[in-house]
C-alpha cells in the first residue's frame, strides 16, 4: 500500500490539473446519468447494428438466466472469466458450478482467489490479503505445481494453467469499466491481457455491464482511462486498453463469433431515483476510497460480507441489497472525509453515509424498538439531572459486580450485548468528587 | 411489457427527481479536457522523445532504426538471442517479406489460424494505427494488428512503426479511432 501511494500521487502530479480533470469527470458522469435511457438506447442500437445480442436484465436471477441460456444454446462446458465485480454481484459463478460449468478465473489475483473458494478481498487487488507462502500452498493443493514461493515462478505456473484453459473454452465472460454510447463500445482496462484473450479466443462472448457504466463519447476516455489507471493502481495507464464494438465482421481474422452484451438493472434505477445520492452511480470502482479510509485500511475485505467495499460500498449496498440489513455499514466510519477527497469523480461520499445513517432511523422502518427508546429516555433522564447522575453512578458499580454473576448467562437480561462485550468498570470516585477534594 | 421497457421505465420515472449539478454542467469540451490533461508536445521530435520515455518507463524495449536494412537486423538480432522458431504476424508491405526472413517459421493469421499454434509462437509482430506521445502507449486495431489475439497470446509483442504514426495525447487516438 505505501509504494501504490507514492505511485499514485506521482501519476496526480502528471495531470496538469488533478482538481480540475476530477471536476470533470464529476460533470461527464452527471451528464451520462442525466440522460441514461437515451444513452442506453443509443448504445444498444449500435451494438446491434453489427451484430451484437443486447439483453436486458432488471434482477440478478434475470442476468444469470440470460447466461445460462446462453451456454445452454451453445452447448458449452469450459467457461473462461476475466476480472468482473458485477458478476461477484450476481453470484454467477456459484449459479454456473451448480449448473455443471467449469468456470474459470483468469485474473490472477481473481485465479488465486478461486482456487481458495473465496470471494475477492478488494476492488482492484483480489488477493492482496495472501502472502507468496500462502500462495504456493494453494498453488500445490490445486494444481500440485509450486516449484517455490517465488512471485514470477508462482505467476509462470498460473499461465501455464490458464493459457490451456483459454483455448479450450468455449465462452469467455468478461465485465465492463465503460460502455460508450455514440459508437456502441464496450471499453476494459486490465494489466495481464486476460480480458484481451478472453474476449478474443472463444467462440462465444458474454459481457455483463451495469447500466451505470455508460460515458456519452469515446472522447471522454481519453480523460477516464488515464484516471482510472491513476487512482486504481498509480500507473499512467494500465498495460492493456480494449475496446469491443461488436463480434468478428466479415473479413477479420479473429474474434468471437457470437457476441452477447447484458445491461444489469439489479436496483441502480432505486438509488437514481435518489436524487442526493445518484453520484454514487458514478463510481468507476478505482477503490482509491478504501485505499485511504482508516476503517478500511485497518479492517478490510472479507469482514464485511459486502461484494463491494470500501466506503463506496457502504454506500450502494444498502441501496442495491436492503437497507435495514446493511445499514450497519454506515455507521463504521469515522465520517473524516478522506474518500470524498481522493474520489476521481468526485462522490459526496462521507455526506451520503451519514445520510443512509439518517434514512435508516426514519419512520417507519427504521423506527426504534419499544426497549431502546426507553433506555436511551431514561438515559437522558437521569443524565440531566446531576443528583440523579451522582447516585447511578454509586449504584452502577454495585450494579456491576452483581451482573458479574449472571454475565452472558442465560439470566442476563443483556446478554445479546454483554456475551461479545465487556463494559469498562465504573471509577471508583466520580470527576466532580474528585474535584471538590482538590479545592483548596 | 418486456425487460427492455420496464428497465427505460424505471429510469425515466427515477430522472423525475431532479439532482442538483454540484461540479458544474454540459460535458467537457476539449480544451477543457486539453487543460487539465498531462501536457502533449505538437513537434514530431518531441512527439518521439516523449513516446520512448514513456515507453521505457512502461518496461517496452524501444528501438529507432532509420531503414529497412537497419530493421531487418535488429529483428535478426532479436530472433537469434531469443531463439525464435515458430513466429506469427499478418500480411502488409513491410511485415510479409521482412517475417519470413527471420530464420522461422512464420504463422499468418490473415483469413483465420490454429489457436494452438498461434499459442506455440514464441513472438507476434504486427503493425499498429498510432504511436501516443503522452502516455508511451501504441494504439492498435484488428485491421492493422492481424487480428485481436497476435498482439497478445504469443509471449512476446513487436510492433513495427513509423514516427509519421505519432499522435500527442489519448484525445487524438480516440478521434484517429472515430474515424476509422
Amino acid at each position: 500500500m505505501d509504494k501504490y501511494e507514492v505511485v499514485r500521487d506521482q501519476s496526480k502530479q502528471w495531470f496538469q490539473d488533478w482538481q480540475g480533470a476530477r471536476s470533470l469527470a464529476a460533470r461527464t458522469k452527471f451528464e451520462a446519468l442525466q440522460h441514461l435511457d437515451a444513452h442506453l438506447i443509443q448504445f444498444a442500437k449500435l451494438m446491434e447494428s453489427r451484430g451484437t445480442q443486447v439483453h436486458w436484465a432488471a434482477s440478478d436471477r434475470d442476468a444469470r438466466d440470460i447466461i445460462l441460456g446462453i451456454l445452454r444454446d451453445q452447448k458449452a462446458r469450459v467457461v473462461v472469466k476475466s476480472k468482473t465485480m458485477t458478476s461477484e454481484e450476481i453470484h454467477l459463478n456459484p449459479a454456473l458450478r451448480r449448473a455443471g460449468y467449469e468456470v474459470v478465473e483468469s485474473d490472477l489475483g481473481e485465479y488465486i482467489v478461486q482456487l481458495r473458494h473465496e470471494p475477492p478481498y478488494h476492488l482492484v487487488f483480489p488477493a492482496m490479503h495472501l502472502t507468496r507462502g500462502e500462495i504456493k500452498e494453494v498453488f500445490e493443493q490445486e494444481l500440485h505445481d509450486a516449484p517455490s514461493d517465488d512471485p514470477a515462478d508462482l505467476t509462470m505456473v498460473a499461465r501455464r494453467t490458464l493459457r490451456k484453459k483459454f483455448l479450450q473454452a468455449d465462452v469467455g465472460i468478461t465485465g465492463a469499466n465503460f460502455a460508450i454510447a455514440d459508437t456502441g463500445m464496450i471499453s476494459i482496462t486490465e494489466n495481464e491481457g486476460n480480458a484481451r484473450l478472453t474476449a478474443a479466443l472463444p467462440r462465444t462472448l458474454i459481457t455483463l455491464v451495469g447500466i451505470e457504466k455508460i460515458l456519452p463519447r469515446l472522447e471522454d476516455l481519453a480523460l477516464f482511462l488515464p484516471m482510472l489507471a491513476t487512482m486504481g493502481t498509480g500507473q499512467h495507464l494500465t498495460c492493456y486498453n480494449s475496446l469491443y464494438a461488436g463480434p468478428r465482421q466479415p473479413g477479420e481474422t479473429d474474434g468471437p463469433v457470437n457476441f452477447h452484451v447484458i445491461l444489469l438493472d439489479n436496483q441502480r434505477t432505486l438509488l437514481l431515483a435518489d436524487a442526493e445520492q445518484r453520484d454514487a452511480l458514478g463510481c468507476i470502482r478505482c477503490g482509491a476510497c478504501l485505499n485511504v479510509c482508516p476503517v478500511f485500511r485497518n479492517i478490510g475485505g472479507h469482514a464485511y460480507g459486502t461484494v463491494y467495499g470500501g466506503p463506496i460500498g457502504s454506500v450502494i449496498t444498502p441501496h442495491l441489497r436492503e437497507l435495514q440489513d446493511w445499514k450497519h455499514l454506515s455507521f463504521a466510519s469515522s465520517l473524516c472525509g478522506a474518500c470524498s477527497e481522493t474520489c476521481p469523480v468526485k462522490i459526496d461520499l462521507h455526506h451520503h453515509l451519514l445520510q443512509n445513517r439518517s434514512n435508516a432511523a426514519a419512520p417507519p422502518n427504521g423506527r426504534p424498538q419499544f426497549l431502546q427508546q426507553l433506555a436511551f429516555r431514561t438515559f437522558g433522564f437521569v443524565a440531566s439531572h446531576p443528583a440523579l447522575w451522582t447516585i447511578a453512578g454509586k449504584l452502577g458499580r454495585l450494579a456491576q459486580t452483581a451482573h458479574k454473576l449472571v454475565q452472558a448467562g442465560p439470566l442476563d437480561p443483556l446478554r445479546t450485548w454483554t456475551k461479545t462485550r465487556v463494559a469498562p468498570r465504573l471509577a471508583r470516585q466520580s470527576f466532580r468528587a474528585w474535584f471538590k477534594e482538590r479545592q483548596p | 411489457m418486456n425487460s427492455r421497457e420496464t428497465i427505460l421505465a424505471r429510469i425515466r420515472e427515477a430522472l423525475l427527481q431532479k439532482a442538483v449539478p454540484r461540479h458544474g454542467s454540459g460535458l467537457p469540451s476539449l480544451i477543457e479536457r486539453h487543460s487539465v490533461l498531462p501536457l502533449a508536445p505538437t513537434a514530431t521530435e518531441t512527439q518521439l522523445a516523449l513516446f520512448a520515455e514513456n515507453a521505457v518507463e512502461l518496461k517496452t524495449d524501444f528501438r529507432y532504426v532509420s531503414d529497412d536494412t537497419q530493421l531487418l537486423s535488429q529483428l535478426k538480432t532479436i530472433a537469434t538471442e531469443e531463439n525464435w522458431r515458430l513466429i506469427s504476424t499478418h500480411r502488409s508491405a513491410r511485415l510479409s517479406t521482412l517475417a519470413t526472413q527471420l530464420g522461422a517459421n512464420v504463422v499468418f493469421t490473415d483469413g483465420g489460424y490454429d489457436k494452438d499454434e498461434l499459442e506455440r509462437c514464441d513472438a507476434g509482430i504486427t503493425e499498429c494505427d498510432a504511436l501516443v506521445a503522452q502516455t508511451g502507449s501504441v494504439l492498435l486495431t484488428n485491421r492493422s494488428a492481424g487480428g485481436r489475439a497476435l498482439s497478445c497470446l504469443p509471449p512476446h509483442h513487436i510492433v513495427v512503426a513509423s514516427t509519421s504514426q505519432l499522435v500527442p495525447d489519448l484525445s487524438s487516438a480516440m478521434e484517429l479511432l472515430r474515424e476509422k
